[in-house]
């Protein structure tokens, strides 16, 4: 009916037809951005350059040479990806004003496609943490906290509870690029995705969340936090629009030699999917303890509609998913002592006035410049990193992390071609809950179930499917088999059909609504 | 007193000769302006990746089967941290699990007791050889209270290579590296200049009594030169015995060496008693090297390094050079040795020998004896030599023939220095300095002699 119509509306088609340009849609959205300010999901706001970017954009459809799907749509960067003269500040003290001489591949990527650049997004400081509440510029509220669906089931609270105290936090660290998708800011934004950072906030906030097979995607210019964990994160409204995104990304990067050599072939989602012939695996291990019975309900619904499709639905099990916290603790821990070793202020970023030495203007710069949970992480993974705790700590959690990684090969190997999962525990807890607990607690409860497919290089997607008793978003995930994101996303697509997810109803974007901004509402541009 | 047996091993750190740096695309050049060498990589921008240079690979297997090594077909590389100034990423990309080369051999000669005549070829075992990247470096103005970095060699591939502590005395190191710097450059995998700092060595230095075990060994840093290298050996060894014998013990410590006092002193203590934290480098997959057994089939062979393509493409080492001298031209092998070790002397010797029908074995004298000399004297390197092959070849070519004596021969040679483009046979007709082969021609000159000295000649027939 009317919602599939709306569904369908694709904002590409509309700038080629010329229903809307390139600039109106760009300033639309800064528009937008200026008036959800409160949502703090943006650090940067690049307008000039994007008004710019949409400028030329619109010259190129006017000669009827738009460079492909993605020219004049407006996107949004999480803060870790470097953009050449646009501040990269990965939320921390420590690159606050920094000014990257150079763009990430992926942020290339994009721009050669036309896409318009709005702004950079707020994270969790370098990507640590489920909440993206621990950056120097302050927590990311969720779009849902101010969403007619959430207030309509919060009446039953206290009434002199104001919608300050009650707002629920995005889930991290790519909060500020879930948000941004999620409150029709921007059709699409990067996030990264080490642990669960970008499926994690997807899911509560309620759009498509793609952790792509690590390899597929350059991380070149990404400022890492676990080399041989992260990937770029894919956020849209729908997986069709997720798709597109990823075909303009994928490839081989002779700048990032963790890049596999293969040709990698853009693909378009069948417009009907059929999941009949599919073993879907249904792994015992995720029945993790605390999942809400809202959601363990949820994923059992889910089941039922693979079965009642035709597909083979079973139970598996992923033996050492349980290892996989403490596993990913000192791993993470390691390399992220090791990568923050570069921040010294020498070269770059902050640097303390303290000179009475080298050494102790290096010790003065990174207490100033990073906060408690990476210097915190900085110190445990010195420690697993000491030559007589090598061995104990840092090649034992390898070992744990090839069993994990096989028991996914095993589950695969045996015939299972998609896992279905929680993305997350509950759905999105208050701000002022949330932070009872610290940061560390808060990644061990919160990575769980999203964990295990970093530590395999697996792809994994988290697909929003329905509210919670709350009026708050909840997603479920699939994770795949390496290099297969056409299958995953294919099954993703379908099971997004099925459940028809609710749009937010933003009092911002309906304030913005008449005939222009029609294409706002539109989830996709695709 | 018991006897000392020193030991002495070395760690050598040779800049590989290659267009731009191991993990990225800036260049290499020595004495560029500061810090106008420097990638964003080198300059650890955050969010940068290494990518590997293939030359500087290809240089290390080059080396590794110089010097008859096991070359790993598989190696990976790690990183070790430590905070340093001239260190922007915090850590060094080496590689400590698995080396791309180990268990070789280098071998060199020494002249007994300091005459050229006699020669002795000893071996010492090499450990490994490692792909590692260079620092930066820093100037540390204490007047201003502040350190300048230049970055400009932050990266460079090096080659390290470890030679085991089979060598005994400063003049037996000294000999390895030079014999090392000689294959190095013959590969064409490092220039290997010491004073451009291309290959710098480290000496591991102890000593203990025959029967016991070794004794604790000091690191010696900042030799400049292989001279001063056996200066510092010896020194070292002395000192220690000196120590030991007054009762005192030995510090496992890093020493540098004075070469202005001739010492070594204790080093600032930079680093202490350092954890390195080694870990894999998680951004580069493992080094994987074929030979023609392993190559697959479908391979784009741009792609990979093939040992034993490089192999057969090896160029003659130095010793096979020496073999070949002497087959060649019937020299001593002391000679080839001292053909070899001054660059470009080979070469002119060959020409002189193409051009003259002197016999080699009585060029190479002139050559070593007299040219060699000659350069020394006034620190002249071959290619600046006032005197050309074909000048030489034509002064040794009227020596062959008796038109000159080789006193003559000399007194030429004296004029040629001077670099006036004379020709010697110029010169010797100038000076008159013909023999005479006519036979009548010698007897008048002798009656004249004779006729003029009356009382001497009766002097001399009376007995």
């Amino acid at each position: 009916g009317m919602r599939q119509l709306v569904w369908r509306f694709q904002v590409s088609s509309a700038l080629k037809e010329g229903h809307v340009t390139p600039t109106e849609l760009c300033q639309r959205c800064l528009a937008l951005i200026k008036s959800t300010r409160f949502l703090n999901a943006y650090i940067t706001v690049a307008e000039e350059a994007a008004l710019k970017q949409a400028e030329e954009s619109e010259k190129r459809y006017k000669r009827g040479q738009p460079l492909g799907v993605l020219d004049g749509i407006p996107i949004a960067v999480k803060d870790n990806f470097n953009t050449a003269g646009i501040e990269t500040t990965c939320a921390s003290n420590m690159l606050k004003g920094y000014i990257s001489p150079y763009n990430a591949t992926v942020v290339q990527k994009l721009l050669d496609q036309g896409a318009v650049l709005l702004g950079k997004t707020n994270l969790d400081e370098f990507a640590m943490g489920s909440g993206s509440t621990d950056g120097v510029f302050g927590p990311v509220r969720n779009p849902w906290s101010y969403s007619r669906q959430y207030k309509e089931k919060s009446v039953s609270k206290s009434h002199s509870e104001d919608e300050e105290s009650n707002w629920v936090i995005t889930g991290g660290s790519s909060g500020g690029s879930a948000a941004a998708v999620s409150s029709f800011t921007c059709f699409a934004a990067l996030g990264s995705d080490t642990g669960g950072s970008t499926r994690n906030p997807a899911a509560h906030c309620g759009v498509v969340g793609l952790k792509p097979t690590y390899g597929l995607i350059s991380r070149h210019g990404l400022i890492p936090l676990v080399n041989s964990m992260d990937v770029p994160g894919i956020l849209t409204r729908c997986v069709d629009d997720a798709a597109v995104v990823l075909g303009s990304l994928a490839g081989h990067d002779p700048k990032d030699s963790t890049t596999i050599q293969d040709n990698f072939k853009p693909f378009e989602l069948p417009s009907l999917p059929d999941v009949s012939k599919l073993s879907i695996g249904i792994p015992k291990e995720y029945h993790a303890p605390g999942l809400s019975s809202e959601i363990l309900a949820l994923w059992s619904k889910a089941a039922d509609l693979f079965k009642n499709a035709g597909a083979k639905v079973i139970e598996v099990s992923l033996p050492h998913t349980r290892y996989s916290i403490v596993c990913y603790h000192v791993l993470c821990t390691a390399e992220v002592a090791s990568n923050m070793a570069r921040f010294d202020g020498l070269e770059y970023g902050h640097r303390s006035d303290m000179n009475k030495s080298t050494e102790s203007m290096y010790a003065a710069t990174r207490r100033e410049g990073f906060n408690d949970v990476v210097r915190g992480r900085i110190l445990s993974g010195n420690y697993f990193l000491l030559k007589q705790n090598y061995e104990n700590y840092f090649i034992k959690a390898q070992r744990v992390r090839r069993l994990i990684a096989n028991d996914f090969l095993k589950v695969f190997g045996g015939g299972v071609d998609i896992l279905l999962t929680p993305t997350t525990l509950s759905d999105a807890v208050p701000y002022r809950e949330f932070i009872k607990e610290d940061n560390r607690t808060r990644s061990a409860q919160d990575d769980i179930l999203t964990q295990a497919a970093n530590m395999a290089g697996l792809p994994a997607i988290n697909v929003p499917t329905a509210l919670s008793e709350r009026g708050l978003p909840i997603g479920l995930q699939f994770i795949g088999r390496s290099f297969q994101e056409k299958q995953l996303l294919t099954v993703a697509k379908w099971f997004e059909k099925q459940v028809k997810f609710p749009m937010i109803q933003l009092e911002e974007v309906k304030r913005h609504n008449h005939d222009v901004f029609q294409h706002q509402k539109s989830a996709s541009f695709s | 007193l018991a006897p000392w047996v020193p030991v002495v091993g070395l760690e050598i750190h040779a800049q590989i000769s290659s267009n731009s740096k191991l993990f990225s695309g800036s260049q290499v050049q020595f004495a560029a302006p500061p810090n106008s060498l420097v990638s964003f990589f080198d300059a650890s921008l955050p969010g940068t990746l290494p990518v590997l240079n293939r030359r500087c690979v290809e240089a290390a297997v080059m080396t590794g089967l110089a010097l008859n090594c096991s070359i790993n077909k598989k190696s990976l590389f790690d990183r070790k941290h430590y905070f340093y100034a001239d260190l922007p990423a915090g850590y060094q990309i080496t590689q400590q699990r698995v080396p791309i080369a180990v268990n070789g051999s280098l071998s060199y000669s020494l002249c007994i007791d300091n005459k050229m005549s006699q020669m002795v070829t000893k071996t010492v075992r090499i450990k490994q050889i490692q792909l590692e990247q260079d620092s930066g470096k820093s100037l540390h103005d204490d007047t201003r209270s502040q350190t300048l970095v230049d970055l400009n060699r932050a990266g460079v591939g090096l080659m390290e290579v470890v030679m085991e502590p089979d060598m005994c005395c400063g003049e037996e190191a000294a000999a390895a590296v030079r014999e090392l710097q000689l294959i190095l450059q013959t590969l064409g995998s490092s220039q290997a200049v010491m004073a451009e700092g291309q290959l710098r060595v480290d000496a591991n230095v102890s000593v203990h009594h025959p029967g016991e075990p070794y004794g604790v060994r000091t690191e010696v840093k900042n030799i400049n030169s292989i001279r001063f290298l056996a200066k510092a050996v010896d020194y070292e060894i002395q000192r220690q015995i000196e120590e030991l014998e007054n009762g005192g013990t030995i510090l496992n410590e890093t020493r540098a060496f004075d070469s202005k006092l001739g010492c070594t002193v204790p080093m600032r203590d930079k680093e202490g008693k350092q954890d390195y934290r080694f870990m894999p480098e998680p951004n580069l997959p493992p080094l994987i090297l074929y030979d023609a057994k392993s190559l697959p089939a479908n391979m784009n062979h741009q792609q990979v390094v093939n040992i034993d393509w490089i192999h057969e493409r090896l160029p003659d080492l130095p010793s096979v050079k020496r073999a070949k001298l002497v087959e060649q031209y019937g020299i001593l092998p002391e000679h080839s040795f001292a053909l070899l070790n001054e660059d470009g002397l080979t070469e002119f010797f060959e020409n002189v020998v193409k051009q003259t029908q002197m016999k080699p074995k009585k060029v190479i004298g002139w050559i070593l004896n007299v040219l060699l000399s000659y350069l020394k004297e006034h620190s002249l390197t071959v290619k600046e030599s006032p005197i050309s092959s074909l000048m030489m070849a034509d002064l040794l070519n009227l020596l062959e023939k008796k038109e000159i004596s080789s006193t003559a021969a000399k007194q030429v040679l004296a004029e040629l220095w001077k670099g006036e483009e004379k020709t010697p046979l110029e010169i010797v007709k100038e000076k008159k300095l013909e023999l005479i082969q006519d036979q009548k021609e010698l007897e008048q000159i002798c009656q004249a002699v004779i006729d003029g000295q009356e009382n001497e000649v009766i002097m001399m027939a009376l007995g």
